[in-house]
């Protein structure tokens, strides 16, 4: 290659250096590491329904199955948290940092009320992880959700606190717009866990 | 795009500017806050293969223990210790490590044609887990806590009433470790395939290597997951009395050996499938010719893989299954020769009409033929449920894994070493001794491992640390011992081989085997930025098909680590994106993240308390950085930072 000769060249000097949705790259990356949780989810799911078989009755024992109250109402919650969710990835778009901070501060405090009722969740279940297999399942599937509710929570607060400082500038609104898409795998991974831990102890 | 005729920098200008922004940071802390992939590779290539040398001393010495009947080298515990710590080090810190994510993150984005990995701090972060959770493994052993519950630990075995200790969960947290690290890099890996790949190599040019790495990438993330949670709930069965794997309390011990074997048997073709893609590779190259059957290669590659994950039963039989069940993964096992004999006809059938140069990979290459298919012969004996059953357990097994394994991972490995050693390090290997080791090695493994075949149908079982005379195994396990003596001289050889060659071995140019793809288009070994110009493709091999003034990308900036995003189907220039550069946070991340896996073997506090110290080093490594990045980029760009 001589630099002093011209030669044909694929100028991309004029290509966006922000790119949002499908075209991102973190998006992708993301879209994988969603794939790895989700199947860790089927696998926990696989082990529930697997271990369901070699029991005659569900739940075994004197258990009660879990109180649906608070169950219930998380349900709602995460349901209603995709609002905001949505508004940050609409707002992310546009580069508005005031709205996407306002978005930020509304879902960190779906974040907060979703851990507390999980808390209290986790105190309905009528068993102790160690009581028996059934009890352990249940435990590792709300334990396993719990730990993204927490880890989605921790990344929309640094977001949230990275747009304060000032640095929320071109690919940051794309990252907050991925964690959008990442809290929509959370609510949806929530919803599925719901129907197996309040459901399958009532239906089968 | 525009294709236009532009003056540029000249090429030492640029160089200069791109070895600015690119280059390697310098010292200790340098050392551990490069995320560069080249660095990374290597680093996962030299640890994996220090595992092999480690591993490989654990087999010897048990070969020294069998060659003889009721012999004392090894008492019964530590042979345990010895032949759990052997395969666990071999598949989980060798074989994976080293196949998958040494040749992966060296090779992919300099096939891509780009200057890094995609996501190079995640990178870095998979490399430091590794050996962390190699640390634990062998620190284990040294202080006698070495697991000794086989590879895979099986419950009841490795439950909290058959193995109190540690000695279980020191191996099931090394799993965690492991698999995060895999899992990590495969995410960067398919990512990097998919979105930065050079203009022109569209999915229909993409080299097989490349298509093979895309392949085991996503058979990685469905497969680790499932091991993942098998050693989840087998620590936590350990460690807080849950009751999965216990049966008197609703817990099935069939259930860890279905998630176990869920990611296992896909795992084998993790190993595999790399070395069948430097075969298709090399073989190419070493034929002067494009490799016959793409197409069929790229979707025999597929199809193992798919069929890989329908397979795990296979490895139950002796359990008991319903007879439907043993049908259906008989059947399935017998499948897999298809595409893998397809594989087979292809590169044959690249030979046939080829210019063969018989360099030193060549002779690997055949070696790995060979005994590959000695390997797969024997697996389509054990597919049968019958013939499963007389030999299970015993040492015709062994002699089937290491011909499958060995085979299709060692003997690729260093057809590879040597093909790509000079890209690597600007040096040769000397030819003379890389024969010499070739025929020490080849001649020992067979007369090691083809022995056992006739050891497992003479009765002699896996995992016995002694044997007595009457038995009438003697004269075999002399033999086979007689055999590992020669693939560690052989080794040996490599080692002096690789040691003289970096300090006296002849120079490398740029494309020493006139190879066709384009990492053999840059400098050995490739300079901090890998790529003066960010070239264009016109064909599967790049620089055959290369014209006389092939276009090069510019307007990249060479003030930022700037890199090129470009469609996954037809890789189109989509978008021009700062990457993450060199930071400290990964290591210290990689250390949190060991500290709280550490502690959990003894203490489930350590999970909430180790978690403070991952989330602030998590939050450190992601914070954006203020100065060049995203300050400049929102402004206007300077002019004189661009490459034209």
């Amino acid at each position: 290659m001589n630099g002093e000769k011209p030669r044909s060249a694929l100028d991309v000097s004029k290509l966006p250096t922000v790119a949002f949705g499908h075209t991102n790259v973190s998006l992708l990356g993301n879209v994988f590491y969603m794939t790895i949780e989700g199947t860790m989810f089927a696998m926990v799911i696989a082990t529930y329904l697997f271990l369901r078989t070699r029991s005659t009755e569900w739940p075994p024992g004197d258990h009660m199955p879990p109180a649906l109250r608070y169950g219930m109402i998380n349900a709602v919650v995460f349901i209603v948290s995709v609002l905001p969710a949505r508004w940050i990835k609409m707002r992310a778009v546009e580069q508005a940092r005031e709205k996407v901070q306002l978005g930020l501060m509304v879902l960190s405090a779906f974040g907060v009320v979703a851990m507390v009722f999980r808390v209290l969740e986790f105190g309905t279940l009528n068993c102790r992880w160690s009581d028996n297999a059934y009890a352990s399942c249940l435990w590792v599937v709300l334990g396993l959700h719990s730990g993204h509710l927490i880890t989605e929570w921790i990344e929309t607060v640094t977001l949230l606190a990275i747009s304060f400082t000032g640095r929320m500038r071109g690919m940051t609104f794309a990252d907050a717009s991925i964690n959008s898409d990442y809290w929509y795998f959370v609510v949806a991974t929530a919803l599925l866990l719901d129907l197996v831990i309040y459901g399958t102890a009532r239906w089968f | 795009m525009p294709v236009q005729t532009t003056a540029r920098l000249t090429d030492s200008e640029l160089h200069e500017r791109l070895e600015r922004t690119w280059g390697h940071p310098k010292g200790v802390w340098g050392w551990f806050s490069n995320v560069h992939h080249t660095a990374i590779g290597i680093r996962f290539m030299v640890t994996a293969f220090i595992f092999f040398l480690l591993g490989g001393i654990l087999a010897a010495v048990m070969r020294t223990q069998l060659a003889f009947p009721e012999n004392n080298v090894l008492g019964p515990d530590r042979y345990n210790q010895f032949f759990s710590v052997h395969g666990s080090t071999m598949i989980f810190l060798f074989a994976v490590p080293m196949m998958f994510q040494g040749f992966g993150v060296y090779l992919v984005p300099l096939m891509c044609g780009a200057r890094n990995i995609a996501f190079p701090r995640l990178n870095a972060f998979s490399y430091y887990i590794y050996v962390g959770g190699g640390l634990l493994l062998w620190i284990g052993l040294l202080l006698n806590v070495g697991v000794d519950t086989g590879w895979f630990s099986y419950v009841p075995l490795s439950g909290p009433q058959f193995t109190p200790g540690k000695r279980a969960d020191f191996w099931a947290q090394m799993i965690t470790f492991t698999e995060v690290s895999a899992l990590g890099v495969a995410v960067c890996i398919a990512t990097t395939i998919l979105r930065y790949r050079a203009p022109g190599m569209t999915l229909n040019r993409m080299p097989i290597l490349l298509w093979e790495k895309l392949v085991v990438s996503i058979a990685v993330i469905f497969a680790m997951p499932a091991v993942m949670v098998a050693s989840s709930l087998l620590l936590l069965d350990r460690l807080v009395g849950t009751q999965f794997f216990n049966p008197a309390e609703g817990g099935d011990v069939l259930l860890y050996q279905h998630l176990f074997w869920f990611f296992a048997h896909p795992d084998v073709y993790i190993i595999f499938l790399p070395g069948t893609s430097i075969v298709s590779t090399l073989v190419a190259v070493y034929t002067r010719r494009h490799i016959f059957g793409y197409t069929p290669i790229v979707i025999s590659m597929i199809a193992t893989a798919f069929l890989g994950f329908s397979v795990w039963v296979h490895h139950m039989f002796a359990t008991g299954l319903p007879p439907l069940g043993e049908n259906f993964f008989t059947t399935a096992t017998l499948m897999i020769v298809i595409p893998t004999a397809a594989q087979f006809f292809c590169w044959l059938a690249t030979m046939w009409n080829g210019k063969l140069q018989f360099k030193l990979p060549m002779l690997w290459l055949f070696g790995f033929l060979f005994v590959f298919l000695i390997g797969g012969l024997s697996g389509v004996m054990l597919a049968s449920v019958p013939v499963d059953l007389q030999v299970h357990d015993t040492y015709f097994l062994i002699a089937h894994l290491h011909y499958v394994l060995i085979g299709g991972a060692v003997f690729p490995m260093f057809a590879g070493i040597y093909h790509w050693f000079p890209k690597i390090t600007g040096k040769f290997l000397n030819e003379a001794l890389g024969k010499i080791q070739f025929w020490l090695f080849f001649v020992g493994f067979n007369v090691t491992f083809f022995t056992m075949h006739f050891l497992g149908l003479r009765g002699m079982p896996r995992r016995i640390y002694t044997y007595a005379p009457e038995l009438h195994w003697s004269g075999l396990n002399l033999l086979a011992s007689s055999g590992a003596v020669f693939m560690a001289v052989g080794t040996l050889v490599f080692l002096w081989n690789v040691g003289s060659s970096l300090y006296g071995g002849a120079i490398a140019d740029i494309n020493p085997w006139a190879a066709g793809s384009l990492e053999w288009g840059v400098p050995s070994p490739p300079p901090s930025y890998n790529f003066l110009y960010i070239p264009t493709v016109n064909g599967r091999e790049a620089l055959w098909s290369a014209v006389a003034n092939q276009p090069v990308v510019t307007g990249l900036r060479t003030d930022i680590q700037e890199m090129l995003v470009t469609h996954s189907l037809d890789s189109e220039p989509q978008y021009r994106e700062e990457t993450a550069g060199a930071s400290i946070w990964p290591f210290l991340t990689a250390v949190a993240v060991s500290a709280a896996f550490v502690g959990s073997i003894f203490t489930a506090w350590a999970v909430p308390i180790g978690a403070v110290p991952v989330t602030i080093a998590l939050i450190a490594w992601l914070w954006p950085r203020g100065s060049s990045s995203t300050s400049k980029r929102a402004t206007a760009l300077e002019p004189l930072a661009y490459e034209r």
